[in-house]
Formats: C-alpha cells, structure tokens, sequence
C-alpha cells in the first residue's frame, strides 16, 4: 500500500525546520559520518540455510574473494529474514580455521595421518573401487538368477547433499559399478 | 505429536505460533516437555511408544460416534470397499493378521488383505456400510478395543485430556475447518513408525483433512535436503521418483516382469513403463534399445535388505570391503554406534568427504575407550569437502520444495563438491574400464557420463568443476529424438528440455533421470529451483515443489465431490463450470479437463480408470486408503505392540512387539533387556537440541554454538532424581545392555513419571549430538540404542529404550 503524504500544518512546519538544524550540523567526527556497515558494498549470493529442511533463504555477503558475514534473506517467503541459533552460525560452520584443507591418508595399521595430493587420492581410490568390484561382482546367483550386482563396497551419504550430488552418486554407483548398498542419512 | 517443531524447526514453528495468536489451536503430544508444549493450548505428556493406542482410540471415537466427514469419507476414501473373506484381523488371531509365516517371521502371504473384485476388475463396494467385509467395519471391529480406558492404560494420558484433544480435532472438521498433524523422527524412529503415521493418515482421512490448505500431514524432516535424497534417491531399495530398486526376489528378471509388478495397471502409476524407460535413456543413451532391454539388466538388483543398518551387520561379517561417507558420521550417528565403530575396522579402505574430521574418519586411533592403530588395517582416504556455500545446487526442503543456491566463494585448499569428486572419480573409472571385453564391465562403459563445462567458471581457480546444469537437465528430462524428424537425434548437451512429465515417452524418444523432479528445468535459461519471486498466496514462484510445482499434494479433495469448494473459506482448487476445466490457487493435481462427474467405464486402464471424484490418482482406485489393501509389510490396519524394549507388557494383545520388526537376534552385541526388567525399569527417549545437528559434525567445531549449547546432559524428573540420589548440574551414568554413557543431569519437570498400567513409569530424555570430536565433547548416546529395525524402511528404535541410571562417573577419578 502507498504511503499517504500528509501536507505538514504551519507549527509543524517550523518545528520540523528547527529539527533540521541538528541534522545538519551534527557534532560527529568524519570518522562516524563516514562510518558504513561492512556488508554495504559486499556482493550479496542468494542461497538456503545447510541444517533442517525447512529451507530458510540466506544472504551471503562477499567481499575481496571472501564471505564476510551471512545472514538470513528478507526476501524468502519461508524465513523473511530470520534465521534460528544454527542458521545464524552458517558462518562459522563456513568460515572456521579448524576445516579440512588438505587431503589425509592413513595406511593400513598406521597410527598417523600423512598428507596427499588429491590427484593421488583420486587415482588411488579409483584403483581400490575396481579392483573391489572386479573381486566382489556377481553376475547371476546360483539358480542362475541375475543380479549384476557387488555387495562389497558400500556408500552413507549426508542430507546436506545436493540433489544433483545424489543423483549422479545414484547413477554411477548402481547404474555404473552394481553397487546395492547406497544409503542416506534419509534412511535414519 | 513425535516432533518438538520449535526447538527443531524453530521458523516454520513461527507461522504455528501466528497461526495460534489468529485463534488455531495447538496440541503438542509428547513424552518431553518442550518450547513446542510451552506454547501450546494444552500440552499432553505420554509414554514414548503408545502413540497407536492415542490415536486408535480416536478412529474408535470418530467411527463409532460417526462423527467423521461424511461426504468427504464416503466419496473419497475407500471406506465402503469389500476385502476379501479370508482376511483375518488381530481380533481373531490376537494380535496378527492373516498370512503371518512363523518361520520366517513375515507376511509372506498378503493376498487376502486384498479388495475383493468382480470378473472385469472392478472393486466391489457396500455403500450402505452394511457388508460385514467391508473396510468401515472390519475398522470397527479391528479398533474397538482401543478405548479411552486404553488410553489411560497404555499411554498414561487421563480420558478427559484425552477427550479434549478428540473434541478439538471434530471441532476443526468438515467444510469450513481443518486440522493438520505434524510429526517428526519422534515417529519414524520406532520399530512400528510406519504404522503411526498410517494411523495419523487414517485419522486425517476420517477427519477431511488430506488435499486442502491447511490440512495434511507435514513430515518434518530434519535436513537441508533430506527429502531430496529420498526422491533422488540415495537408497538401496528405490530408483528415481519412488520406482522400487529392481530385487531377484521377486519376478523382474526382464523389464516387461520388473514393471508388470512394480507399476500399475490404472491410476497415474500406468505411465510406470515411460518413467522407468526414461531413466534408463539417462543413464545408458544410445547403448540403452529395445533389444537389450533398454538395458535393464545392467542396474544391480537386491537380494535382501541392504538399509545401512543391516550392512553394518555386512560389514561385521568382512563381507563389505570399501565403504564411502559423503558427509556421514556413523561413528556417533547412527543407532548402537560402538557398532558402528567396530564395524568401520573390518574394512580394507574407506573413503571419508567431510568439512571436519568427524568421528567416523578418526576411529582408527581415538574413541571412547582407548584404541591401538597396529591392529587396526582399515586404509582411510580422508578429503576436505566444500561447504553449501562454495558450490551451487539445489536443496529439496520438507514442503518437497527445491530451492537453488548460487555459489558465493571457491572452497578452500584441497576442498571440492560432492558433485566434483563423483564426476572425477566416474571418469576415471571410465577410462580403467574402458577396454574391457568383460561383459560385466558393459555397464560402466555404456553409462552416459559427459558433464563437462563448455567453458571454466568465471573467477575460480578449479577449473574442471562439473557442469551442474548439464546435470539438472538430466533430471528433468530431455528428448533424444526430434517428433517432426525421428532421423534428428540428440545429446544431454544439445536436447530440448521436456517441459514437464507429461512429455515423457516408453519408446525411447526421451530421457529423464528423475520424473518427479521434470518441469524444474522446462527450457535453457529457466531453472525453476531458482525462482525467486515471493509473490502471491502459494508462492507459485518460489522455488519448484514437485510434482508440476504442487504445494499441495491430492489438492483435488479441497472440492467436494461435484468440484465446487467445500467453502468459500477453505477454497483452494475447483471446476470450472463454464472454462471446463479444474482451476485455482495451486497447479491441480488432477487431470486438468477430466469433469467431477466422470465415471470409468468398467475394464478402464491407465488414468481412465479414475473418476472424476477420485482425488488419490497415485493409488489405482484413486481413493484415500483407510485399509491398505497393498504395500506394507505390518498389516493393513495399525496395531498397537509394545516397543522391542518395554517396561510393560502389551495389554492389547499376547503378542507383545511387532511381530514382523528386524529384530537382528542372535547376533553379537544387540542385547535386549526383557520386558518390564528390574535391571532396566526407565523408558529413555531420544531428541534434538536447537543448537546442535545430528551427531555435531555440523556444529560441534563452532565455538557460538557450543557457547550455547556446551555439554552433553540427561533430563530427569525430580522424582526419579530423588529416587536415585542425583543431583541436578551432578554428573550420572545411563546405562543400557548395549553400553553405558555419562552425561550432566537436568532435574526438570519437563520430564514426568506416568502411571501406566497401574504402576510409575518413569522417562527421561536423552539428546544425540556429542561424540569424541571437535571443540565440544561427550557421552554418544547412539552407544545406548539397539538393531531392532522396523520392517518397512529398517529404522531402529532410537525414540523408546529402556535403561538404568545412577549417579556419578563412569570411570572412577574422571
């Protein structure tokens, strides 16, 4: 609804007039005019909150290639800008100095971790999956039944997964290797 | 009930408190005393476990008082249906139904819950209610012995709270007023949790409260896209869009078996054959013809149950030897979880994505008793994950919303999507199969695999990130062949999008790995997922709700049966008269142009089948089932049996627990404590706290939220408290025969000793999010839960155990 813009009567007028004096000659320093909030200038990235699934908007505020604060989305018709205590701490969970930065690898009977590259990583899992399929497929059961199938390696996937993540875990693991036990977080 | 909505969802819980303030009523029913109680009208403590008495007694009350919604019922549920004359209930056979096979200890036989039909098909009925086979008084018999004296019995919930909660809910029935019930995992996490939301769907069926606003049953589930990986699904037993994991036990050795028994012949299920075929379009393309079965054979097939719970048990047995955790943390997370960890060490190797190093990855040297890695050969491949806001994809929320996120910043170091190391690790699977002549290798190489960008992304440094939205036009479905020009093929990379699942063909012209997620990308440039335009009273364009971007499911019963609003209050979707076809605030879910007052002709197939008054077009009579006639492994009809562990005997029936549960006897490690044992005498249930997640990987490294939420504690009544000289902010031990764990105590009358079965039981409440990791620590409370698994979906029982406590430490000088 539009505002209506109610003309100002005389003695508001020059009560109002008198208010001016102190806005433009406030006592503040430049520093606190020049004061604005952090985010002001920040590119704002539309996104959803990880936790619960009731799927509050967030606003991420990025500045210099970084995400400086995160807060909920005014806009999202689910939130409206309020977020509840974990919401609130994406932030955190985002931007935290205790997160993972590099791959780990830990060897048989080891008793500690050493760093990988992930090029390495990649290539030797890859390696354990199919010489794991190759050593575990099975074609047709006794009976002659067909199965196409491996029971020996297995997948537990988190609910924060994206739903193009789970579809293409989906496809390679059963359509492409016969993987049976795929499971989620959704099962629990 | 089985939901604490506002400390676990606490801003959807705002529009029930607004809802409240405008004069809706609100009922929380729960063992726990919560914010969610605080608020309410009245709140209703009951036994953990007891909710199928609650609400058997309520179906008793509406049936026998016939203060259900007549028109409503009559017309839109299948309560008038005749089943068959061999079905036996738990009235005659105390407390089982027909069909029970002792030896195996399942419902081999569920023929004779079946309709009972004549010669061309059709569902022969007794409008008149008379018929003694008929579903209305098989429901009469079957529920008459639940009671408001059962009530008091079983649940420990006074006749007269009791009353209350039935007069609210047919105070809040018929055309001008509804009802909807909300739950949680406080119902899914029982050994008999199907059949407590059956019973919560029978009650809204009885009550008029499915397809209309501000009706339903909202399952409140509990992660960012936990309703994702259930459509797109990540489980062993369902493909895309709820199509059944093909099992070599059952008869689906060709495609034409596997959709003979797991489509439909009438109803939406008819168009089974398009969506299955589809699917197999996406995944093999041109390798997928007809002559091989578009490739059907290649999709592994089931031989058992292989949830994740019963593959621990696998895993035990060295049976698995790799395993992958994609954000998962069943080290403390997952039900009996030292199981859990004993299980991790039999692998060979394990693959571990996580943003922290939870639990699950460090097993092999730290734990909650002390752990030598000389022993342990298990090889860990540890990799650092991008958080939700370094990657763009979409999250399906609990309102079957999906909603985009735009990516804000590239993840850190080593870090990558979920997206990028499935896609990597694909193609090099690929090429190490790529010159195989194995036929079992046919699969992988057939498998259509090309998500590459056209071009890197602007301003990241990864530049081999997968194409998302090559894989979302996957999802919704493309054609493979032009209709002017069957010569003019086409790739994922150049198809036309299919505008929705209407498109979708069983000849092979088109592809689409998830039906119900079609119509999210109808064409380039227009991903509905990431709409943002919150406008109007459905926010039509908000996101994308599957299916066709439906807000509410079955919203053909917001009319009456001639199509007109029940009123003008509750309106929502309609016929229109004069333009012929349904209309209204929300995309119909029904066949736009199909008149109210169509009748099938007999011998219909496919959606012809319906009538123009059969709002429930997924099941093939288009009814509401009040009876389930099909589909679940426990019976038709919900029956109360004690939980697997129970401080009472079952005063129902002999048959004390579900006699069709997952009970995993015999094996190692799942001891049961025997029913109403002195060992044993509290009943603990389980929940979650507003500041913390799950096992905590999501929020035990976040210093703000361990400021609020610091350690892991117990809550208890003062009565118990006093009984076993525990102090409250004191330290106590619970102990289960699975395990034993500490915690602080909370003395608190949010915890109350009921009287049940003429004695005090006592309950206390057990939150699940600490373990031995990250910046705050604590007892796991997984430690303490068993294996009994429910029979239809294999959840255990973390919501009703019994245990022991006792005041103090664990170990002595701690």
């Amino acid at each position: 609804m539009q505002k209506q813009i109610i003309p100002l009567k005389p003695i508001e007028r020059v009560w109002s007039q008198a208010m001016q004096i102190g806005i433009t000659t406030q006592p503040f320093s430049a520093e606190s005019r020049e004061k604005a909030p952090r985010i002001r200038d920040a590119k704002v990235v539309k996104s959803v909150c990880p936790y619960c699934a009731v799927g509050c908007g967030l606003n991420v505020y990025v500045k210099d290639g970084k995400v400086i604060d995160i807060e909920g989305n005014p806009d999202s018709p689910i939130n409206h800008g309020a977020l509840c205590p974990k919401g609130s701490a994406t932030f955190q969970y985002t931007v935290n100095p205790s997160r993972m930065t590099q791959v780990l690898y830990r060897a048989p009977y080891s008793d500690h971790w050493e760093v990988k590259s992930l090029d390495w990583a990649m290539e030797q899992i890859a390696q354990r999956v199919k010489k794991t399929r190759d050593e575990t497929f099975v074609e047709r059961l006794e009976d002659g039944r067909t199965v196409n199938h491996t029971l020996g390696i297995a997948s537990l996937g988190g609910a924060t997964l994206d739903v193009e993540e789970n579809y293409l875990m989906k496809k390679l693991f059963s359509g492409g290797l016969g993987v049976v036990s795929i499971e989620n977080q959704a099962r629990i | 009930m089985g939901s604490n909505m506002a400390e676990a969802h606490p801003i959807a819980f705002g529009y029930v408190v607004k809802a409240k303030e405008q004069g809706t009523k609100v009922i929380h029913i729960d063992p726990h005393y919560s914010r969610t109680s605080a608020l309410a009208n009245l709140y209703v403590p009951i036994r953990a476990g007891s909710d199928i008495v609650f609400l058997g007694a309520i179906i008793n009350y509406l049936l026998t008082n016939k203060a259900y919604f007549e028109e409503y019922v009559m017309n839109y549920t299948n309560i008038a249906a005749l089943i068959r004359e061999d079905f036996k209930d738990t009235e005659e056979l105390d407390g089982l139904f027909s069909g029970f096979d002792e030896q195996t200890g399942t419902y081999a036989d569920q023929s004779s819950w079946d309709y009972q039909r004549d010669e061309q098909g059709t569902i022969l009925t007794d409008p008149t209610l008379q018929n003694p086979h008929c579903v209305y008084q098989i429901m009469r018999r079957h529920f008459a012995r639940y009671t408001p004296e059962m009530v008091e019995q079983v649940c420990g919930v006074s006749r007269d709270v009791w009353m209350q909660v039935v007069q609210t809910l047919i105070e809040n029935s018929g055309r001008e007023r509804t009802g909807v019930v909300c739950y949680a995992v406080g119902w899914t996490q029982h050994s008999k949790g199907v059949q407590m939301i059956r019973s919560a769907a029978i009650m809204q069926l009885l009550l008029g409260n499915i397809g209309r606003p501000g009706g339903g049953i909202m399952a409140l589930r509990g992660h960012a896209s936990i309703q994702g990986s259930t459509d797109v699904p990540t489980l062993y037993d369902l493909l895309g869009g709820y199509m059944p994991q093909p099992s070599a036990l059952l008869p689906q050795q060709t495609l034409a078996d596997y959709i003979a028994t797991a489509g439909e012949k009438t109803g939406w299920w008819s168009h089974f054959p398009a969506y299955i075929i589809s699917l197999l379009k996406a995944w093999y393309g041109d390798a997928a013809q007809p002559e091989n079965d578009y490739g059907y054979n290649w999709i592994p097939k089931i031989i058992g149950d292989h949830s994740h719970l019963m593959t621990t048990y696998a895993m035990l047995d060295g049976k698995v030897k790799g395993y992958f955790l994609f954000g998962q943390n069943p080290a403390a997370g997952s039900t009996d979880a030292r199981l859990q960890r004993k299980a991790l060490e039999q692998l060979d190797w394990m693959v571990v994505l996580d943003l922290y190093e939870v639990e699950s990855a460090s097993f092999w040297y730290k734990g909650t008793e002390p752990v030598d890695p000389t022993k342990i050969k298990t090889e860990v491949f540890l990799l650092p994950a991008a958080a939700s806001t370094e990657k763009e994809g979409s999250f399906t929320n609990t309102q079957r919303m999906l909603q985009w996120r735009d990516k804000a910043v590239d993840p850190p170091g080593d870090a990558r999507s979920d997206l990028w190391f499935v896609y990597h690790l694909g193609k090099r699977l690929k090429a190490l199969y790529a010159d195989s002549t194995d036929p079992k290798d046919r699969p992988i190489q057939a498998l259509t695999w090309d998500y590459e960008r056209a071009e890197p992304e602007p301003g990241s440094r990864i530049t081999d990130e997968p194409d998302i939205h090559l894989v979302l036009k996957e999802e919704n479905g493309y054609y493979l062949r032009s209709s002017d020009d069957p010569q003019r093929t086409y790739t994922l990379r150049d198809a036309p999008h299919v505008s929705g699942f209407p498109a979708l063909k069983d000849d092979g012209s088109t592809a689409c790995g998830s039906w119900i997620y079609s119509g999210v990308y109808p064409e380039p440039g227009n991903n509905r997922a990431a709409s943002r335009d919150p406008q109007g009273y459905t926010f039509q364009n908000w996101g994308f709700a599957w299916p066709a971007n439906r807000r509410i499911l079955y919203n053909r019963a917001s009319a009456d049966p001639q199509g007109r609003p029940w009123s003008e209050r509750k309106k929502y979707v309609w016929w229109d008269e004069e333009q012929k076809k349904w209309t209204g605030f929300d995309v119909p879910d029904f066949p736009v142009t199909k008149p109210p007052d169509y009748r099938p002709p007999a011998g219909a197939r496919g959606m012809d089948a319906i009538g123009g008054s059969d709002p429930f077009i997924m099941k093939p009579d288009g009814k509401g089932w009040l009876f389930a006639p099909k589909g679940l492994k426990d019976g038709p009809l919900p029956t109360h049996y004690e939980s697997a562990e129970s401080p009472v005997h079952n005063l129902l029936y002999h048959q004390q627990s579900n006699p069709v549960a997952k009970y995993n006897r015999g094996r190692p490690h799942n001891q049961l404590a025997p029913v109403g044992d002195e060992h044993y005498p509290i009943l603990a249930t389980t929940y979650r706290l507003t500041e913390h997640h799950v096992s905590g990987p999501m929020t035990r490294w976040l210093p703000w939220l361990n400021a609020l939420q610091p350690a892991m504690f117990a809550e208890l009544s003062p009565e118990l408290a006093a009984e076993r000289g525990i102090k409250n902010g004191g330290w106590l031990v619970i102990s289960t025969p699975r395990g034993e764990i500490e915690a602080r105590a909370l003395v608190t009358r949010r915890m109350r000793p009921l009287n049940v079965a003429g004695r005090t039981v006592h309950q206390i409440g057990l939150p699940f999010h600490w373990g031995f990791q990250g910046k705050s620590t604590g007892g796991i409370t997984n430690d303490l839960a068993h294996m009994v698994l429910e029979p239809n979906v294999s959840i255990e029982e973390a919501k009703a155990f019994t245990c022991n406590v006792r005041p103090g430490r664990l170990h002595e000088g701690a």
